[in-house]
């Protein structure tokens, strides 16, 4: 079955890992006897995850790209209800014609729907809006044993709460149904700031959470000392203005990378993008615009398959969140070791996670400052430091993103997921990928349940 | 052409769904049918939240000739009038399979040729009265020549490929357009369990050239393009060098 299908890959291409099997899901009412399928299973979709929590080597892989169609969608109450397998960006040419929006928006459109609930998935409006499993109504799962299950609040919740953010282990999702966001047109009132210090992000944030829907920073990785944490703050808020509803907006040709780059070329490239955006924002402090909702969410989803700039070898995006009581010291030492190893690319993510409370179980946003950049893959010297990146998260009581990862460690796991154990008693037994095995977690409580059976 | 009133058979087939989305979007009614109601409501559901201003569905098996006329009569009165036909329904059968097997064969040619030539003749007349409207099949680069790996199917498909070439110079005359859709390797369950290389193209791509073939009207067209180039060398490779390639 394998060579029919293409070989399911990460976005960071690494671990380069293959499964024994690929079963293309066409249709809800002919779905593969997962009892008799060998374990251990897991669904993959468009592979947008960066580590290994997609991949199952060995295993059984359940392709849902196929299971890609809507199957309801309330205009009046913005409820929309499609397959695990329909994509963002599909979601987003059906609903922003009609006056709606994602209730969260990733960095990219190119997620499953399925995906995004099993990462449970942040935007740059987490302050305000939350996860988007926040905005989950309901799901159906279908669980090795054959069970069909409707989960929502208040149907199924346990499992409710652990398939959110549950990294697609309890069970293949079918379908899931999700609330929209009113828009009255497809533009962004974006506003851009240079900023100069972290104190000053924090400043930003502080001014801009309240009135700004979305505001995200990029920070440049390079500068220190008392530039250190410099870089561009972004805010926007949906453009109500009924001219711009009538406006079309521009179609751009994709660009794409068609074949893997040398592994020097990326930071030369995203150095020149940088400096020549800060440069022109050095005139002007502020820069105000109405931007259409693509360029503004999905700046890279232009260039399809920018993962190739990496080369061959791939490489790792590290993504933690440090909570805001010690946020901003420790953000500052981890700013500084990145500086210093000047192994990260030159641009990182930062943005500042409100405290509104997903109901999945291992969701991994939680109040405090994310940091998210791509290292590319360097071997021993990249993952030495991150395990020094990892002391500094654990000592502050952070976290590390699971759909992001490729190499934490089961111990840290733990820490970052506290919940894990209460996770562990919906996981669905045939279910797991090569990111859970490596995680190689024992729950103390079931050891002993097992020994009373 | 004007695609507002559709009939599509074989509806839930990878590539007549999506040339249906195009359709869909742009506030299309259709009328879908196909052997299986599961999958047709799927489908349907799924294209009204696309924006078809209304679906039909109706089950049937296309092997039941007898009901061919039901079904179309069913399709007018729903909607008045139609503009389009769009014939989509196929196997892939097991080429060693038919060799081994007379019944396998003809099974092949019933579902292939057969019932898509029945279904033309009976609405050919319809449309050619109507005087306007486009019928638009999914024949196969497999019917330009047979090959030893697959020529039941090749067979089949080229049957259907000339029927519509004569019925498009009947037709053409009276104003209805006639399109033969010639895809080459395309990513559908119906090819899931061969091996995919560099010519496989996703059903979303030939279906948008489906709809767009049947917008324009185009006599023959082969989907992705470049097949029209492909198939036109392997036309032209001489018999005797043909029988020694094995494709």
């Amino acid at each position: 079955m394998l060579s029919t299908q293409a070989i399911p890959q990460s976005w960071g291409r690494y671990p380069r890992v293959k499964p024994a099997r690929v079963i293309p899901i066409y249709w809800r009412d002919q779905l593969p006897d997962l009892r008799t399928l060998p374990g251990p299973l897991l669904a993959y979709g468009y592979g947008r995850s960066y580590g290994d929590s997609c991949l199952n080597e060995n295993g059984t892989v359940l392709a849902v790209s196929h299971l890609r169609r809507f199957l309801a969608f309330d205009e009046e109450q913005g409820l929309l209800r499609c397959e695990a397998g329909v994509s963002l960006a599909e979601i987003l040419d059906l609903i922003v014609p009609r006056g709606w929006f994602l209730p969260v928006s990733p960095g990219t459109k190119f997620v499953s729907v399925g995906g995004a609930i099993a990462n449970d998935i942040h935007g740059k409006n987490h302050h305000k809006a939350g996860t988007f499993g926040c905005h989950i109504t309901r799901f159906e799962l279908l669980r090795s044993n054959g069970e069909r299950l409707i989960c929502s609040p208040t149907e199924n919740r346990e499992l409710f709460e652990a398939t959110i953010g549950g990294l697609g282990l309890t069970g293949l999702i079918l379908w899931a149904e999700f609330r929209l966001k009113r828009i009255h047109n497809p533009y962004i009132d974006m506003e851009r700031i240079r900023y100069d210090s972290l104190e000053e992000f924090m400043e930003l944030c502080a001014e801009s959470d309240e009135q700004y829907e979305y505001t995200v920073a990029w920070v440049d990785c390079l500068a220190s000392g008392s530039k250190l944490g410099r870089g561009i703050f972004m805010r926007g808020n949906h453009n109500q203005s009924p001219e711009y509803a009538r406006k079309s907006l521009p179609r751009k040709l994709p660009l794409a990378v068609p074949v893997d780059l040398p592994s020097f070329t990326l930071n030369t490239l995203t150095l020149k993008a940088f400096n020549t955006l800060y440069d022109h924002s050095q005139l002007q402090k502020r820069v105000f615009k109405v931007v259409p909702y693509e360029p503004f969410f999905y700046p890279l989803d232009s260039i399809h398959d920018w993962n190739r700039m990496y080369g061959p070898r791939g490489f790792f995006q590290y993504q933690c969140v440090v909570p805001y009581d010690q946020g901003y010291d420790v953000m500052k030492e981890i700013l500084q070791r990145i500086s210093r190893s000047g192994q990260g690319s030159f641009l990182a993510v930062l943005k500042k996670f409100g405290d509104v409370r997903s109901p999945g179980l291992l969701s991994f946003p939680r109040p405090g400052l994310t940091l998210a950049l791509d290292f590319a893959n360097q071997g021993p010297k990249t993952l030495r430091l991150f395990d020094e990146l990892d002391a500094l998260v654990r000592e502050s009581g952070g976290a590390l993103y699971p759909a992001k990862d490729a190499r934490m460690h089961g111990e840290d796991f733990k820490r970052f997921f506290p919940r894990w154990e209460e996770f562990m008693r919906s996981i669905d037994p045939k279910f797991s990928s090569s990111f859970w095995r490596r995680m190689a977690l024992v729950p103390s409580r079931e050891q002993s349940a097992t020994v009373e059976v | 052409m004007v695609l507002q009133k559709v009939v599509i058979v074989g509806a839930t087939s990878a590539i007549a769904y999506e040339a249906a989305k195009c359709m869909a979007a742009r506030g299309a009614e259709l009328f879908l049918v196909g052997r299986n109601p599961a999958k047709l409501e799927t489908v349907a559901a799924d294209l009204q939240v696309r924006g078809a201003q209304r679906v039909e569905t109706f089950v049937l098996d296309v092997n039941d000739v007898a009901r061919h006329q039901e079904m179309f009569d069913a399709a007018v009165a729903a909607f008045g009038w139609l503009d389009g036909l769009l014939i989509a329904h196929g196997t892939l059968g097991d080429q060693r399979k038919c060799e081994l097997s007379v019944e396998e064969t003809l099974r092949e040619f019933q579902t292939n040729a057969l019932s898509v030539i029945a279904l033309l003749t009976l609405v050919a007349n319809y449309f050619e009265q109507r005087g306007r409207g486009c019928i638009a099949v999914l024949s196969s680069v497999a019917g330009d020549r047979g090959r030893p790996s697959n020529y039941v199917y090749g067979a089949t498909k080229g049957a259907v490929s000339i029927f519509l070439q004569g019925l498009r110079a009947r037709l053409a005359k009276h104003g209805v357009a006639v399109v033969t859709i010639k895809p080459g390797l395309v990513d559908t369950p119906m090819t899931a369990h061969l091996r995919k290389g560099l010519l496989f193209s996703s059903a979303r791509r030939v279906g948008r050239g489906v709809y767009r073939a049947m917008q324009q009207g185009r006599p023959v067209a082969y989907l992705p393009g470049y097949w029209r180039l492909v198939m036109l060398i392997i036309r032209l490779i001489p018999e005797r060098v043909f029988q020694r390639l094995s494709l």
